[in-house]
């Protein structure tokens, strides 16, 4: 089925060297999507600091164990290192990055001059987001930006890509970045009927793939992928099902009461509570161990059942500040190993 | 309209510094309405004013005045005699009004008194909404008559964020989403294809992005280049 879709090609590319075979980036999760291999990616959350020991130490728990991993941009509006810099890091630890750009923190030019650099320094995927309000994360007090929304910023990196220009209109004096272009969609956010419109208004501005909230409400996600499926956006865009290890059945009843934008069905929870059931609360590490088990089994579950799901092109496990989850996830879905897609154009430039 | 929020009277008390005599200037117009800085608010400031600062021990002689509209000329040109003798002026206008006296009267201090909060309506008796930003360059007519640009808190132009859920913002509950109000009354009035376009980048040069705005209208200037 993804062999059929001419998601990747682009003619103007094959003057460039390093992407050959009509990709528009080159980057190892386009070659994975298109070979038609159900795609894994992860999530590796950049530090509060300028330690690079902290992104190398979490890189080690994903190499070899995903397609790519995003690296977060200031998420939930919390200072950490940027993306890129991270992203960069990353890649010496042999991951390939999804760098994150939210339109929170920065106007069209820096995002430009941003996407400049990240490419320059080899980072081929781009996730568009709109960014969490700033009033979640510890600046309450900053102004934001929101110059572009993440649909716009969608076609600023295309128009980077395919037509080699600024959003200005004036043309790239030279290499113009060439990124796999990402963005997000929350099936479980309001207006519901317009969630998938969306979707498709983000396909039209020239997205590629596209990775979901995270899953805990899976007959919403199947209605919504019905829908997405009826107005044959899944020929045109490739989509991640969001997917990640609850921790606890507190992490649950969090995310269920106080994350806005989730849906987290009780069968989650009660699964959670279950795990522990027989576990007396002093017995603190028996419970955490319990959990992690009953986390990552439900998780595995998940990837199991979304696979299943027509049109869903692969998942993306947030295991926030848990990338130790990852491998055994992955593992136990039977997505072990990764394949390998010929010579990924990973600094070949 | 224009509508405003008093200071708190901390803060008020801590701008007059130690002036001694002070005239508390309020406006017959927008922060009437909304309760902030007409006739009855201006006694009421004076009023606290007074005892506070004999309460503190150092009385202040506090006068008050009301002009119809503190944001033009012809309105605020007749105090010029009614500032002589006073300390500072304390303003209970908008930022425009304050910004007016101290234009006009160059000598005087004139002291905000209120914040101006936002354009918007009374949404009921004592309840104040915000629905315009003044971004220059008016949607209304593509976002089924409402504004993201004022009632977003990321002013999208292409649809909710991720955080809408049950009809209300993620930044506060007590917030309705802006989108889930213009796909509500798009899909009432049977417009929701409106919604579907990719909308380009906004033109922020037309909002205070591109400096402060003038519009000149020589159609209706009583002196004109020409002359």
């Amino acid at each position: 089925m993804a062999e059929e879709r001419e998601i990747g090609a682009s003619a103007q590319n094959d003057t460039d060297g390093g992407l050959q075979h009509g990709y528009k980036s080159g980057s190892n999760l386009e070659r994975m999507l298109r070979a038609g291999h159900f795609a894994a990616t992860a999530e590796l959350g950049p530090p509060q600091s300028a330690d690079p020991e902290v992104i190398r130490n979490k890189a080690r728990f994903l190499k070899g164990v995903v397609d790519a991993v995003n690296i977060t941009d200031n998420q939930t509006a919390i200072v950490r290192m940027s993306s890129i810099g991270a992203g960069v890091l990353a890649m010496g630890e042999g991951l390939e990055p999804i760098i994150q750009m939210t339109c929170r923190d920065r106007n069209r030019l820096a995002i430009q001059a941003d996407l400049l650099g990240a490419y320059a320094l080899g980072a081929r995927n781009l996730l568009c987001l709109t960014g969490d309000h700033q009033s979640f994360g510890n600046h309450p007090t900053a102004k934001n930006v929101h110059d572009l929304d993440s649909l716009q910023l969608v076609r600023m990196v295309k128009d980077l890509r395919d037509e080699g220009r600024f959003q200005c209109g004036d043309e790239v004096k030279g290499l113009p970045p060439r990124f796999f272009i990402g963005a997000a969609s929350n099936p479980f956010g309001d207006p519901f009927d317009f969630r998938p419109y969306r979707l498709a208004k983000k396909v039209a501005a020239g997205a590629d793939f596209c990775q979901t909230q995270l899953i805990y409400d899976m007959p919403r996600f199947r209605e919504f992928m019905k829908r997405v499926v009826d107005m044959g956006l899944h020929e045109k865009v490739y989509i991640l099902a969001g997917v990640g290890p609850l921790k606890s059945a507190g992490a649950a009843r969090y995310m269920r009461d106080k994350v806005p934008g989730m849906i987290v069905q009780e069968e989650y929870v009660q699964r959670m509570e279950a795990a522990v059931a027989s576990i007396p609360k002093e017995d603190k590490k028996g419970r955490r161990v319990a959990w992690q088990e009953a986390g990552i089994k439900i998780c595995i579950e998940q990837i199991l059942e979304v696979r299943e799901i027509p049109g869903v092109a692969g998942v993306h496990i947030m295991a926030i500040e848990w990338e130790e989850a990852v491998r055994p996830i992955v593992e136990g879905a039977g997505l072990a190993p990764r394949p390998q897609v010929g010579d990924s154009s990973l600094r070949s430039e | 309209m224009i509508v405003g929020q008093q200071k708190p009277l901390e803060e008020i008390m801590k701008l007059l510094g130690d002036a001694k005599k002070v005239l508390v200037v309020g406006c017959g117009t927008c922060v009437t309405v909304c309760f902030a800085g007409g006739e009855k608010e201006v006694g009421i400031l004076a009023s606290e004013l007074r005892m506070k600062s004999r309460l503190d021990g150092s009385p202040v002689d506090v006068d008050e005045v009301t002009v119809q509209r503190q944001c033009e000329w012809e309105y605020i040109d007749p105090l010029a005699e009614r500032l002589k003798g006073y300390d500072v002026i304390l303003s209970l206008a908008c930022g425009i009004g304050v910004q007016a006296m101290n234009e006009r009267f160059a000598g005087t201090v004139t002291l905000p008194g209120l914040n101006t909060t936002f354009l918007g309506l009374p949404e009921e008796q004592g309840v104040w909404e915000e629905r315009c930003q003044a971004c220059g360059d008016c949607i209304l007519g593509i976002t089924a008559g409402i504004c993201p640009i004022a009632r977003c808190s990321k002013q999208l132009l292409n649809g909710p964020c991720g955080g809408s859920q049950r009809g209300v913002c993620e930044v506060n509950p007590e917030t309705d989403c802006a989108w889930q109000l213009i796909w509500d009354r798009a899909v009432q009035l049977g417009r929701t294809e409106e919604l579907m376009e990719v909308q380009p980048p906004k033109n922020w040069s037309k909002s205070r992005d591109g400096g402060p705005r003038k519009i000149v209208r020589e159609d209706l200037r009583l002196v004109t280049e020409s002359d």
